[in-house]
This record gives structure tokens, C-alpha cells and sequence, in this order.
């Protein structure tokens, strides 16, 4: 199903960023403070691209050029660069007003070979809340990024639990600031938990931080909702803490998907199926009321409406919205782009969610990070009628093109301001269905 | 003090300016100790993160409209071409033009390119921008990653040049190497003279090249000069490359950032014969009429320039008189790049405010024709002193200063700097468009903003409320520049690390 495309190895137009951009996953726990071993560019060019770029998210807490940073130049990459590392901890504790101080590495510290682990076990050793890790941009991408922060608080700081609480579940899915949607769709997610009868524990967020961090240990089981990110993490919390872990791939959007999530969870949790087929009637009732009430709109619409959706996304969103939009809204799927670098070993599972979109309907997949590649491919498309491309900001050139209608759901989200909305769950897909058909209803067909 | 056209790279401001980013003293204590070998930098103990060449190389570069850039680099590094496109899109809106993507493409280092180098990637990033965009010229810009690992970019180049039949230009803008990031200007000021500027055919007396960044506000610049029978063209982004290779041809060159314009002014004046006008910016009253009569000396305009100061001045005397009176007294602290720095300062007094601190993100001595910045000289010349720190974004820094003077007012300019002063509750402005207060109009405007923002201050005061700074008490009570100490002497370290 999915074509190799020749291979291009260079990238036109950043749609994800380098393992340090996953700094914002530390400006995403509550009174977490990041300290970079980098260059001097790398902190304001990477919350510039996460935070401000992608949805207006902003510095939060302590981010942008709060963040404490040794600013390597020449000394350091000749010298290196662990004296300087040191003495900027050490202030840093002093400074910065934190629960907890993560060290992340930048392409220089990581090339001259510093050992910034080291330093931090240094400070660890002393009793503080500071743990390191090693995210050269050139060692990967931010989703990698996100996973070896992850893996470093998991590793350095965590420890274990006397007593397991029934019912507690760590939540391990979105990427924080990466995906614009990130607060209201995590806060969508503890929603769906609570009204199974779980108590979701997530991270990242307002309320979260420290303390979320600190009942890790204690969960009943980890939930790890994403194809690929974070399965490590889930891996390791296994071997170090013997805490079980659901992997469920798919991004539950609309009522199909949530509902088949929320019997999954339930039935893995042990919860009383009777219980969980309540709480679904109940979730589901405002989701059929409005649409209903769009029906009208939907049908009457139809000259109008997109001949086919193409999404170029990462792999979770382009998932999650195509079963949407396929089983819910009975959209047809075009070409499906995947531009997380979804390492090879998970590609076969997630093309075979798309050839089973519903019994009847599947989407070819291209995996591919350079906007080129996609255009391309695009261009020879035939497309009869109007196409709806979701994917970010960059590709309102190629929509125009196609004559298409578009809307930016993925990185970078430069073209509209987010706050809390969420495009998870029953609420998520009635705001996703605002937003599309937003777009239709103020264009001119 | 020359700009040496026949080396590969600028050298860095630390050398060739004697740039500082750590400093705390005065106006006047700064302009005489500027130029000589007094002036050290200060290093400090703590630092937050602040910003780099690559990112003020590729942000003029990558708006060129018909040229390409290349990113040498990891994938992190592009990250902010994604800001240039919405800088692309604002300008392209401002001027009407169609909306297009800026043409960029990220050579993607990864783990493998550290160890064996970048050159294959190299290659294909540029035979692909050839393919893809049809470029007139292709840059390719150097990070901390090439840089480090050694990669032999004019080497790469040079043996693309037959397959390729546009310029490919080598930009040297590592992050790593200076801490000055509008090193990356002159980067890119270097490769712009150096490969695409040809001398002038023939001269045109009316054309005059403007140095600005995303020229939306160019309006008025239009409309002014227009009135001296001159033309502008604004550089360097949103030209053609056809056009900057004849900006040879012009009359005079303006700036309106002595820290942006340095480099490409003085090497226009340099190489190509080009005059450059080495003026205050045009930001305020005194300022706009030192930029026009510069202008006119040059150009032996003196009489034209002399009635158009007297006809503008007048057309905005009596609501500057009320703007004044309304904002007598109000005290402001400024945070910006130098050049805006200290212009700024000299604006701000013009509307009747007191400048009560001027902080810049660095500072340089001298500019590229060998002289002391001629706004700083012109601060110095006012009998009052004004507190002045060198602060290179240092927000903790920023933070414990507002906390102390208490200041009626934050003008700021940098992205990410607003937040910090309107967390203290303190009303803030932020510059983005470098047009904000150009000539006499742009006086009125601002100080019409000025007045506004004192006006309804709710919004920041409800932040101050609400929000934690994400500082100690400890930090907060100490002194502003505790961890800015004495510049070091050079130490000669053992080498410790080897450099792949
Ligand atoms: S790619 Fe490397 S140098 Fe560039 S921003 Fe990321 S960590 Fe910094």
C-alpha cells in the first residue's frame, strides 16, 4: 500500500523538530525547569517554532529565554564544556524557583562528548531534583526527543511505590506543544477516564507536575494512547516498577473509535462492562443531539463538500481523524501523509489501520518528512471535486493549488490562535467538525 | 576598520567590533570608553538562553524572493524558517503580492552526517532546491553541527559549480562562534557583497538603498524621499536577486538599524563607491532630520531637505505639544538591540519621558566604517547621565531591574521579551515593526500608542496578580547584575575535549 517515494533524505519545510524542541516537554509539568547545554540559538529557535509558531502557545512558567542555557560557544566545543554545565546547575538551583531541573543536551555539548549525565548524577547525588537528558538535535526528532526526557525522569528521578492504587492509570500519549491541541486534548482524556470510573493521571498540564510524576509509581496500569511514542517509556516503567501497559494506538475521535477505546480501557482496567456501557450512552447523548442538528447541513451541502480528505500529519492525528471523518461523517479518504519519521518496525501496523479504515474503505499511505515529496505526489493526484487537506500552516500554498479547502490541525499551527480546544473524544470531533466545515461554509463554492 | 571582501567568511563582531554583551554603567560611561580597549565584555555565572547567528542569517536570506536556501544542519535549526514564512506572508500581504512559501530545505544531519560526514546531503539539498524552486542563487547556511564537525562547505560547493548554473554561496553563520548573534547579518551581508553585488554600470542619482528588515511600514519612507524627488529600494528582503546585484547603482545607502546595516553599508561604501549615511536611525524627530540631512549633504540636497524638516516639523508641532504634555514625567525603562537602543532613548525624551534605564542586548564600539555609533555619541552629548547595562536577553537580569526602578513603562524589542515586564504588572510595548515611530507622523503614532497602553493598564496588572515569576525569593532579592562579573582574563586552558 504505501509507495516508497524516491528517497529524499533532506527535508523542505520543518515539520517536526530536533530532539531538544522536546524541551517543551519539561515546560509542560507544572514547575518543571528546563537547563540546556546548547548553542546559543537552540532555546529561542526551538520554543519559537513549538510555542509561538505553532497556535500561539507562548513561554508558559519558565520557558523562552527564561530558560537557563550555557550558551556553548567556541570555549566549550574546544575545551568542553561539563565545568561550565556545573557551575550553571549549580546557579540555576539557586535561580530558578522549580520542583524539578531537567538538563538537556544540544548538537554541541553531544558532538564534544561532554558527559552531562555525569554532572547531573553529581547534583542527584546531593539529594536534588535534577536529572539529564541527552538530546542533541542530530540524535533525532522531537518525538525521540519527548521519549528520552521521558526515559530520563523515569530512570534518575522516579521512585518506587509500597502500595498500588486500583483504578490509577498514567497517561502516556500527546506530545506536548508539538501537537498545538496538546492541554485540551490531555484534559479531554482524564474526562473520558474519569466517566469509565478511572482515575487518569496525567503528567503534563495544569495539574499535573511533581506530583503526577511522583504516583507514577503507584498506577494500576499505564495506558500508552499513540502508535509509536512513548512505548519505550511504557517498556521501562514495566521493567522497573512491574507496572503493566495498554497500548492502544488509535487517537479515539468521534463516537465509533471513543466508544470500541473506552470498552478496550475498561475491559483491561477490569471494570464492570455494565458500568462502562452507561457512561458510553451518557457520553455519547450531546454528540447525536448535534449531529442531528448538522444532518441537515451535511446532506443539503453536498456539492460543496470535499471529494476526498487528504491528512499530512504525524501518524497519530492522521489516524485518528481519518477513522473519524471515514466511519463517523462518511468522508472519503484520499492519499495519507505521515511525516513523524515512524521508525520502520511500527509502519507496517499503522498501514494496516489505514487499509481497514471501515470494512469497506482504506487509504493509500505515504510515509515521507519533506514537504517537496507531498506536493509532488499531490500534484499528480486527479482530484474530481474539491480535495480538504489537514495538515499545518504550510500547506495552504499547495491547497490554493489544488483548488482545495484547507485547515492546519499539525505542526506548525501558524495560522490560528489555540487555546483549550480538544479534537479528542465526543467533544473533540464536534469542534473538529466546527472547525472543517468552518472553512467550507466561509469559502465560496 | 575594513570590510575584507576577499576572505570566505565576516569575521565575528567580538573581533572586528569589539562587540560586548555584558556591561552595567552609563550612557556617558559608555561612550568613552567605546572605541578604545577599555571596555570589556562581563561574563556572568548564570545564563538563559539567548540567540544565534543562524537564526539572523537565514531570517534575511530565506526572504530573498527568487533565491534558496540550503540549511546545513540538523533539523532543529530550521525550526524558525517557520517564523520567516509568516514573516514572508506579512510582508507579502503588506505589498500585495501573491503568497508563496518560502524556499528552504534542511539538510536533515543526523547521528550518521557527525560521524561521516554531510557532504551527500549537502548535495542533494542543493540539487534539490535547483530542481524544486529554480532558483536564482542558492545559500547554503553553516550550523554548530558542520561547523564542529569540520564539513569542507566551499570544497562541496565548488564541485557542484558545472552541474549547477546559479551561484552557490557559502554562508558561515555557526551558532557556536560568537555570542553576538547579529554576527549572522554580516553573515549574510558578506555572502550578499561578496557573490551577488556587481559593480554599478551606471550610477542613478535618485536611487538611495534603505537597510531595513521586513519593510512594512516602507509608506511613508516612500513618501518622504519622494518629496526630495529620490526613490528608495528596501534591502534586503523582498528584493530579486537581480536587484541586490545592482544596489551598486544607488546614490547613498540609509539604515534604519545601525546593528542590521553596518556590515552591507559600509562594504557598499567600501567596494562599490557607494556613500553611507552614518546618521542617527530615523526613530524621532532629531533622528529623522539627522538621517535626511546627511542625506542631503551627500547628495547636495542641503535647501530641499532644509524646507521639508520645517514644512513636516510643523504639520505635527501642535500634537506633539499635546502628546508631551499628556506624557510628561512618565518614567520608561528600554530593552532592545543597540542601534534601537539608543535611539529609542533619544525618541522617548522627545515625547517628554524619562528615560530611566536604557538596556541594549549588546553593544558595539564601532561600527564597520571605524566610528564610535554616532546615536551613542549624541546620548553623551545630553547633560544628564542615563543608567545603561549591556544585557544580552538576560531576563533574570531584566526581571530584578523593573522589580527595583519600578517603572511606569517597558519598551522592549526582541521576540519572547514582553512577557517578562508584563508579568510584573508593568505595561509594555513591544516593537516588532521597525517602522513603529519612523520620521514625524511615526512620532505621533507612537506616542499615541505610548499613550494608550498607560491608559488601560488591566491586562498586564492582571497577569501580575495571578502569575508567579519563575524565580527564588532568594534571586529575587538580590541585586540585578550579581552574576555579572568582571570580564576574565584569558585563561589559557589544557585542552581537554577533542573536536571530531
Ligand atoms: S539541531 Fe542541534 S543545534 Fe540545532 S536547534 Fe537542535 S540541538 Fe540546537
Amino acid at each position: 500500500m504505501a509507495k516508497a517515494a524516491k528517497k529524499i533524505k533532506v527535508i523542505e519545510q520543518v515539520r517536526y523538530s530536533c530532539a531538544l524542541a522536546a524541551l517543551h516537554s519539561v515546560l509542560a509539568i507544572d514547575r518543571a525547569v528546563p537547563i540546556l547545554h546548547a548553542g546559543p540559538g537552540c532555546g529561542q529557535r526551538l520554543s519559537t517554532a513549538l510555542s509561538t509558531t505553532n497556535g500561539y502557545q507562548g513561554t508558559g512558567y519558565a520557558g523562552g529565554h527564561a530558560m537557563p542555557c550555557t550558551n556553548s560557544t567556541e570555549a566549550e566545543v574546544i575545551f568542553g564544556g561539563e565545568k561550565k554545565l556545573k557551575e550553571l546547575i549549580t546557579h540555576s538551583l539557586e535561580v530558578m524557583d522549580a520542583d524539578l531541573y531537567v538538563v538537556l543536551t544540544g548538537c554541541t555539548a553531544d558532538i564534544v562528548g561532554d558527559d552531562s549525565t555525569e554532572v547531573a548524577r553529581g547534583f542527584q547525588k546531593q539529594g536534588k531534583p535534577v536529572v539529564c537528558a541527552q538530546t542533541g538535535g542530530f540524535s533525532g526528532n522531537n518525538f525521540v526527543g519527548h521519549e528520552l526526557i521521558l526515559g530520563a525522569i523515569i530512570d534518575q528521578y522516579l521512585q518506587p511505590s509500597e502500595e498500588i492504587e486500583p483504578g490509577l492509570v498514567n497517561v502516556f500519549s500527546i506530545v506536548p506543544y508539538y501537537d498545538a491541541f496538546w492541554t485540551g486534548n490531555l484534559e479531554e482524556i482524564r474526562k473520558l477516564l474519569e466517566a469509565i470510573g478511572l482515575k487518569a493521571n496525567i503528567i503534563f498540564g495544569p495539574g499535573g507536575g511533581v506530583n503526577a510524576l511522583n504516583k507514577i509509581p503507584k498506577a494500576q496500569f499505564n495506558l500508552l494512547l499513540s502508535p509509536w511514542i512513548g512505548l519505550t517509556n511504557v517498556q521501562q516503567l514495566e521493567e522497573k516498577f512491574k507496572t503493566p501497559y495498554l497500548h492502544y494506538p488509535v487517537l479515539p475521535i468521534g463516537p465509533t473509535e471513543t466508544s470500541k477505546f473506552l470498552r478496550a480501557i475498561g475491559k483491561y482496567a477490569g471494570l464492570p462492562s455494565e458500568q462502562v456501557e452507561a457512561s458510553i450512552a451518557e457520553l455519547e447523548k450531546p454528540y447525536d443531539y448535534y449531529i442531528e442538528r448538522s444532518a441537515d447541513y451535511l446532506l443539503q451541502a453536498r456539492v460543496g463538500l470535499p471529494s476526498r480528505f487528504i491528512t499530512i500529519s504525524d501518524s497519530f492525528y492522521a489516524l485518528g481523524i481519518s477513522k473519524f471523518l471515514v466511519n463517523d461523517l462518511g468522508l472519503l479518504p484520499g492519499t495519507q501523509f505521515i511525516i513523524d519519521n515512524i521508525p520502520a518496525k511500527y509502519q507496517a501496523d499503522l498501514e494496516k489501520e489505514f487499509k481497514d479504515l471501515s470494512p469497506t474503505i482504506s487509504a493509500p499511505v505515504v510515509f515521507t518528512n519533506d514537504s517537496g515529496t507531498i506536493r509532488e505526489k499531490l500534484r499528480e493526484t486527479k482530484f474530481r471535486g474539491k480535495p480538504l487537506i489537514l495538515g499545518s500552516a504550510w500547506d495552504q500554498m499547495i491547497a490554493k493549488e489544488l483548488n482545495g479547502y484547507q485547515l492546519s490541525v499539525s505542526f506548525p499551527v501558524a495560522d490560528r490562535f489555540i487555546l483549550n480546544s480538544t479534537y479528542i473524544g465526543y467533544n473533540g470531533a464536534l469542534r473538529l467538525a466546527e472547525d472543517i466545515f468552518s472553512v467550507l461554509v466561509s469559502s465560496n463554492y | 576598520m575594513s570590510i575584507n571582501l576577499t576572505t570566505p567568511e565576516a569575521q565575528i563582531r567580538e573581533n572586528r567590533l569589539s562587540s560586548i554583551t555584558g556591561y552595567k554603567g552609563s550612557i556617558k560611561d559608555l561612550a568613552t570608553q567605546a572605541g578604545g580597549c577599555s571596555l570589556k565584555s562581563g561574563e556572568r555565572g548564570f545564563t538563559q538562553t539567548t540567540a544565534c547567528s543562524l537564526g539572523c542569517a537565514q531570517g534575511q536570506l530565506v526572504l530573498i524572493k527568487d533565491a534558496a536556501v540550503v540549511g546545513h544542519s540538523a533539523i532543529g535549526c530550521g525550526s524558525d524558517t517557520i517564523q520567516s514564512n509568516i514573516n514572508n506572508r506579512r510582508g507579502q500581504f503588506s505589498r500585495e503580492l501573491e503568497y508563496t512559501n518560502i524556499n528552504y530545505i534542511n539538510t536533515n544531519m543526523t547521528e550518521e552526517a557527525t560521524v561521516f560526514g554531510g557532504a551527500a546531503k549537502l548535495r542533494e539539498g542543493i540539487r534539490e532546491a535547483y530542481r524544486r524552486f529554480n532558483p536564482k542563487v542558492i545559500f547554503v547556511t553553516t550550523s554548530c553541527v558542520s561547523g564542529i564537525i569540520g564539513e569542507n562547505i566551499s570544497g562541496i560547493l565548488e564541485g557542484l559549480a558545472e552541474e549547477i548554473p546559479v551561484p552557490l554561496v557559502p554562508v558561515h553563520c555557526e551558532g557556536f562562534r560568537s555570542k553576538l548573534w547579529a554576527s549572522g547579518f554580516d553573515a549574510a551581508f558578506h555572502a550578499i557583497l561578496t557573490y551577488i553585488v556587481k559593480p554599478a554600470e551606471k550610477k542613478n542619482p535618485n536611487l538611495i538603498n534603505i537597510i531595513n528588515f521586513s519593510g512594512i511600514g516602507r509608506k511613508e519612507v516612500v513618501r518622504l524621499l519622494g518629496r526630495l524627488g529620490l526613490v528608495p529600494q528596501f534591502l534586503v528582503q523582498f528584493t530579486t536577486v537581480d536587484q541586490l546585484s545592482k544596489i551598486s547603482e544607488a546614490a547613498a545607502t540609509l539604515s534604519f538599524c545601525g546593528t542590521l546595516g553596518s556590515y552591507l553599508a559600509s562594504g557598499l561604501e567600501e567596494h562599490f563607491g557607494v556613500p553611507y549615511i552614518k546618521s542617527l536611525q530615523p526613530h524621532g524627530i532629531a533622528g529623522i532630520n539627522s538621517w535626511l540631512r546627511e542625506l542631503g549633504k551627500v547628495l547636495g540636497r542641503e535647501e530641499e531637505v532644509e524646507k521639508l524638516i520645517e514644512e513636516e516639523t510643523a504639520a505635527i508641532a501642535s500634537e506633539l505639544e499635546e502628546l508631551r504634555e499628556k506624557l510628561n514625567g512618565k518614567r520608561v525603562v528600554i530593552g532592545m538591540g543597540p542601534s534601537f537602543s539608543q535611539n529609542y532613548t533619544r525618541l522617548l525624551q522627545e515625547l517628554a519621558l524619562e528615560v530611566v534605564w536604557a538596556a541594549s542586548w549588546h553593544f558595539d564600539q564601532r561600527h564597520d566604517y571605524g566610528e564610535i555609533p554616532a546615536t551613542i555619541l549624541d546620548l553623551a552629548k545630553n547633560e544628564k547621565d542615563i543608567p545603561a547595562c549591556v544585557s544580552e536577553l538576560q531576563v533574570h537580569e531584566i526581571n530584578n531591574l523593573l522589580r527595583q526602578l519600578k517603572p511606569d513603562l517597558f519598551v522592549c524589542r526582541h521576540p519572547g521579551m514582553a512577557i517578562w515586564s508584563a508579568k510584573l504588572g508593568i505595561p509594555t510595548i513591544f516593537i516588532n515593526d521597525e517602522y513603529q515611530s519612523f520620521g514625524y507622523q511615526g512620532l505621533i503614532n507612537f506616542g499615541n500608542r505610548v499613550a494608550d497602553t498607560l491608559a488601560n493598564p488591566t491586562f498586564v496588572q492582571y497577569l501580575a496578580s495571578k502569575i508567579k515569576l519563575p524565580y527564588t525569593n532568594w534571586w529575587l532579592e538580590q541585586d540585578a547584575f550579581t552574576f555579572l562579573g568582571e570580564a576574565p582574563p584569558k585563561k589559557k586552558e589544557r585542552i581537554t575535549k577533542a573536536v571530531v
